[in-house]
């Protein structure tokens, strides 16, 4: 639609029209901000906890496993440089080998939402689904944080 | 010819004065929009409703998503 309406505007004589093409869904998915009806929802980017420690492919379990444990954490995010998420290591891959990379212990791909995702719509689906928590990330794959499903059934619940 | 433009570049352009577009419907707009956006549905986009614009200044489109 947006490319239709950049070549209209430059038919009615705008010399510097622009489309921005991947829309207002990828300007809230990164966490920008909003106006409208929907600014006040309260969404999982809200609620990431953006201390949930990460660690590098390459690192090796043991290492890993030591610094999480001083955090009180149970799981450690693996990001590259760029902090793109590669995978998840939970409490029973930090338990594993200590010589292995946090590469070869990791669950690759995990599942992660975007930060515009309503709260209340995403704790409705970690409740049907058995998921204490997920990773939060830009659509570019950024890591934001790790949102656990009670803090967002809270939250919703005092907004009730 | 239009340029197609990513975020960086909304923001950039945003930063120094560009006029901003939402060509969604009305409804839609009002759920949500980008802050500073004005809402000229596309259906609607003639020289009437586009007087408000300054012709000769960046204006930025945008709708839903690429679709």
């Amino acid at each position: 639609m947006s490319p239709r309406a950049a070549w209209r505007l430059e038919g009615l004589g705008f010399s510097k029209a622009h489309d921005y093409a991947p829309g207002r869904v990828d300007w809230f998915a990164a966490g920008l901000p909003m106006e409208g009806g929907l600014a006040s929802v309260s969404t999982v980017g809200d609620m990431a906890r953006g201390d949930v420690p990460t660690c590098a492919p390459g690192e090796k379990v043991g290492e890993v496993r030591g610094r999480v444990r001083r955090t009180g954490w149970d799981r450690c995010v693996v990001v590259n440089e760029e902090r793109v998420v590669l995978g998840l290591l939970c409490e029973k891959d930090l338990m594993s080998d200590s010589e292995a990379t946090a590469e070869e212990a990791m669950r690759p791909g995990p599942t992660t939402v975007r930060l515009d995702t309503p709260a209340e719509k995403m704790a409705e689906r970690m409740r049907k689904r058995g998921t204490a928590s997920v990773l939060v990330t830009t659509p570019d794959g950024e890591l934001i944080g790790l949102m656990y499903r009670k803090d967002a059934e809270r939250v919703t619940a005092e907004q009730a | 010819m239009p340029t197609t433009i990513f975020r960086d570049g909304v923001r950039e352009l945003l930063e120094e004065g560009a006029q901003l577009v939402d060509v969604l419907p009305p409804e839609e707009y009002g759920e949500a929009h980008l802050p500073g956006a004005i809402n000229i549905p596309l259906k609607e986009l003639n020289r009437e409703t586009t007087e408000r614009l300054r012709r000769d200044e960046p204006v930025i489109v945008y709708c839903y998503d690429y679709l």
